[in-house]
């Protein structure tokens, strides 16, 4: 495997962008990430983004989006429908074929024009699932249930992980949600929305984006102190029915752990931080038991997408933060997580450590 | 090739029957039915399968938001990777350039890549006429935005009317020979195709692209495979993808930069000087049938000015001509959008294989596949031989 590094990265993420537009957002994202390594897009050998038609309400909205780049010239660049993580995946697969050294990855979603939890029922089956309109927060909680039901964990227990994601947030410019005491009870305290799920159970949902840089090889060693390099990266994903799954457990992570761990050479127990993209403190409960991160592991140091959720962009945002808690030294190696899909369907697990 | 990484083989190929409304299927049915098809051309089970790549156009087609989710199941892909493209129309195309990477990076050996759209479950005019905020829709669809970039290209070149009726006719012709195509009208007569109304001037119905249902697929290997193959394999020569903005001071909407650059790369990868000469059939992504000579020019099969003059003399017919183009009958003739640019990657492929059936053009050695999508922005291409590069 040729060594692919994450030498910059930006992120911005708010509870709603009223008066920007997504390529307002990325022209500023794009040259933060850009200019951090003293580059220009003629540098860069290919460029690859994930965004949705769905939130932006338009068909090939990722056209206009293309104008934050500045593909004039014309650029060699590539888009998915999905998370920005998975555009990051594609560019480490071309940056393993050698013909470039240096890729653009951008992700961005605006969700708060509409009415996230709705519009999300429209990723469920079309036939059987989706003509019923189950809400986002709805199926999150039938998976929280039998979560507490199956005896893994408690309502106490999803709390305490609302309080760590909300006390790591503190000084994150980019969170949603951050205090430094709020208390197990204080979460308790207050309603809840999806039951047994209460709000600081479920990821704060955000608008917002991120562009990272990443370098091959010598050429990451030039544009910065601390390459971050990616020594593990791989994707999997479950069946989609909800009723075919165990919805405790999330398969997809456990195998796109292990993958990655062959590749890096070292697995989630010997990492210093995760960050996890959980729609709920029971999905975060579910991720950390099914990648086996060890007890001394300190997960979400950012927060995590619990303190802020831009669909779309949350798992590249993950790669980033973790990143940057590497290149800084607040830690040596780094798991960094990407989900899609209702319940933890489908799960990339990124493998990042310093010099 | 001319580029670094692994050789790449397509083993397999799957379409579906094109029509408007494939009511007897689901989409997951739609997209089981190509995938299988191009599993047992490959000699092939799900088992084989290391990672699916997915592409289609705007999710609004279906009402279906990030289909790879619901369509794992029905891909085989439970436990794999699966990766879910969209770059506007050329889609297709690109999808199929992402799976080639995943090999020619040697991450997998074996993936399945399939593009697909099912517009009937939605309304295709609807879903790309979404009211903005502040903004004013010109409702024009596909054809009213590249009508005038048509009327352009006819003032330049100076190319008779007739030349879009030519080509509207031959691709109608060819779809004969494809029993997959959507449009079949053996009744169809030169002058009919004339006749017929004009949509958006100078666009006549005719000469426009049909709405589809219908998935495409392929089974691609890496060199073991495809040395492995029983059957006569495509060898993929050279690659490329280029995307361009929509508006800047300058841009040559005819023929744009992005696609003649694109174009460069495809062909000096695949270590062809002279693609008139070298290139033996081309499936190009000809929506409206005046793109057959615009892109004749673009590629570089055509002098600028000069791409009708081939469409006039029969160059690009598959009787007789020298460069025959889109035998399958082409997006004119089937048009499931986020499959119409892996079909022209597909039927490349059959070609060279000599796999294509009654549209076959005897010893194709060399074929071209290409796909455009936006505003005519997005391009991807690629080369594939009947032997390894």
């Amino acid at each position: 495997m040729r060594e692919i590094a994450v030498v910059s990265s930006a992120i911005h993420q708010v509870e709603a962008l009223t008066f920007k537009t997504d390529v307002q957002l990325m022209v500023s994202l794009i040259n933060e990430a850009r200019d951090a390594v003293d580059l220009v897009q003629a540098d860069v050998g290919f460029t690859c983004s994930g965004s949705s038609d769905f939130l932006a309400g338009q068909g090939f909205s990722f056209v206009q989006t293309l104008d934050a780049v500045g593909a004039s010239p014309p650029i060699n660049e590539s888009h998915v429908e999905m998370d920005g993580a998975f555009a990051l995946y594609e560019a480490w697969v071309k940056l393993q074929i050698g013909e470039i050294d240096i890729a653009l990855v951008y992700s961005y979603g605006k969700s708060s024009p509409g009415s996230r939890r709705d519009v999300l029922a429209v990723q469920l089956d079309p036939y059987t699932v989706a003509p019923l309109w189950p809400d986002a927060h709805a199926v999150a909680a039938l998976q929280a249930r039998l979560l507490i039901e199956s005896g893994a964990v408690t309502a106490e227990e999803l709390a305490a992980i609302a309080v760590r994601s909300q006390r790591n947030a503190v000084g994150n410019p980019n969170a949603l949600r951050a205090s430094a005491d709020v208390t197990v009870a204080d979460v308790l305290a207050t309603a809840v929305v999806a039951d047994p799920l209460r709000a600081a159970d479920l990821a704060a949902e955000a608008d917002g984006g991120c562009a990272m840089v990443l370098a091959a090889g010598d050429r990451a060693r030039e544009l910065c102190d601390r390459p971050v390099w990616i020594r593990g990266i791989d994707h999997r994903i479950d069946a989609h029915g909800l009723g075919v799954r165990d919805l405790v457990t999330a398969p997809s992570a456990t195998l796109a752990t292990i993958h990655a761990a062959d590749r890096a050479g070292f697995g989630a127990d010997s990492v210093d931080i995760a960050e996890l993209h959980a729609a709920s403190t029971a999905q975060a409960h579910i991720l950390t038991v099914g990648i086996g991160l060890g007890h001394d592991v300190r997960i979400d140091p950012s927060g995590g997408s619990l303190a802020g959720d831009t669909l779309m962009a949350a798992g590249l945002m993950r790669m980033a933060e973790a990143a940057r808690q590497v290149a800084s030294g607040d830690a040596d190696r780094a798991l960094a997580h990407a989900s899609s899909g209702p319940c933890l369907q489908q799960n990339l697990v990124c493998l990042l450590e310093g010099d | 090739m001319g580029s670094l990484g692994e050789h790449i083989a397509v083993l397999g190929v799957g379409q579906t029957k094109y029509q408007s409304t494939r009511g007897d299927v689901s989409i997951a049915g739609l997209v089981r039915e190509a995938a299988l098809r191009a599993l047992e051309d490959a000699s092939c089970t799900w088992a084989d399968i290391d990672a699916v790549v997915i592409g289609k156009a705007p999710d609004f087609f279906e009402g279906l938001m990030m289909p790879e989710l619901f369509l794992a199941d029905a891909l085989g892909c439970v436990g794999k990777p699966i990766l879910r493209v969209h770059t506007a129309g050329s889609v297709g195309g690109s999808t199929a350039l992402v799976a080639t990477s995943l090999i020619q990076g040697r991450i997998h050996q074996r993936v399945l890549t399939l593009g697909f759209e099912k517009q009937s479950e939605s309304n295709a005019t609807w879903a790309l006429s979404l009211p903005q905020p502040f903004s004013v829709s010109i409702n024009a669809g596909a054809g009213g935005y590249f009508s005038p970039i048509i009327r352009r290209y006819m003032a330049r070149s100076g190319a008779p009317e007739l030349i879009g009726c030519m080509v509207a006719y031959k691709d109608r012709q060819n779809a004969l020979l494809n029993p997959y195509a959507h449009i079949h009208q053996p009744d169809l007569t030169f002058d009919q195709v004339v006749e017929a109304p004009m949509l958006w001037d100078p666009i006549r119905f005719s000469e426009t692209c049909p709405s589809s249902d219908g998935a495409c697929a392929m089974v691609l290997g890496d060199e073991a495979a495809g040395d492995a193959a029983d059957g006569p394999v495509a060898w993929v020569h050279g690659t490329a993808m280029r995307s361009e903005a929509n508006n800047f001071p300058g841009r040559d909407e005819v023929s744009p930069q992005a696609s003649r650059d694109c174009a460069a790369e495809v062909f000096a990868k695949a270590g062809i000087v002279n693609p008139r000469s070298e290139i033996d059939v081309a499936e190009m992504y000809v929506p409206f049938s005046w793109y057959e000579p615009m892109w004749l020019e673009s590629l570089g099969f055509a002098e600028k000015d000069k791409g009708w003059q081939m469409v006039e003399d029969g160059s690009t017919e598959i009787d007789g001509g020298d460069l025959p183009v889109n035998c399958s009958g082409g997006v004119l003739s089937s048009n499931p959008i986020g499959a119409s640019g892996m079909i022209r990657f597909a039927e490349a492929a059959l070609q060279v294989r000599g796999m294509a059936g009654e549209h076959q053009v005897d010893g194709a050695q060399k074929a071209f596949g290409h796909a455009y999508g936006g505003g005519a922005q997005y391009f991807a291409m690629w080369v594939v031989g009947a032997s390894k590069p």
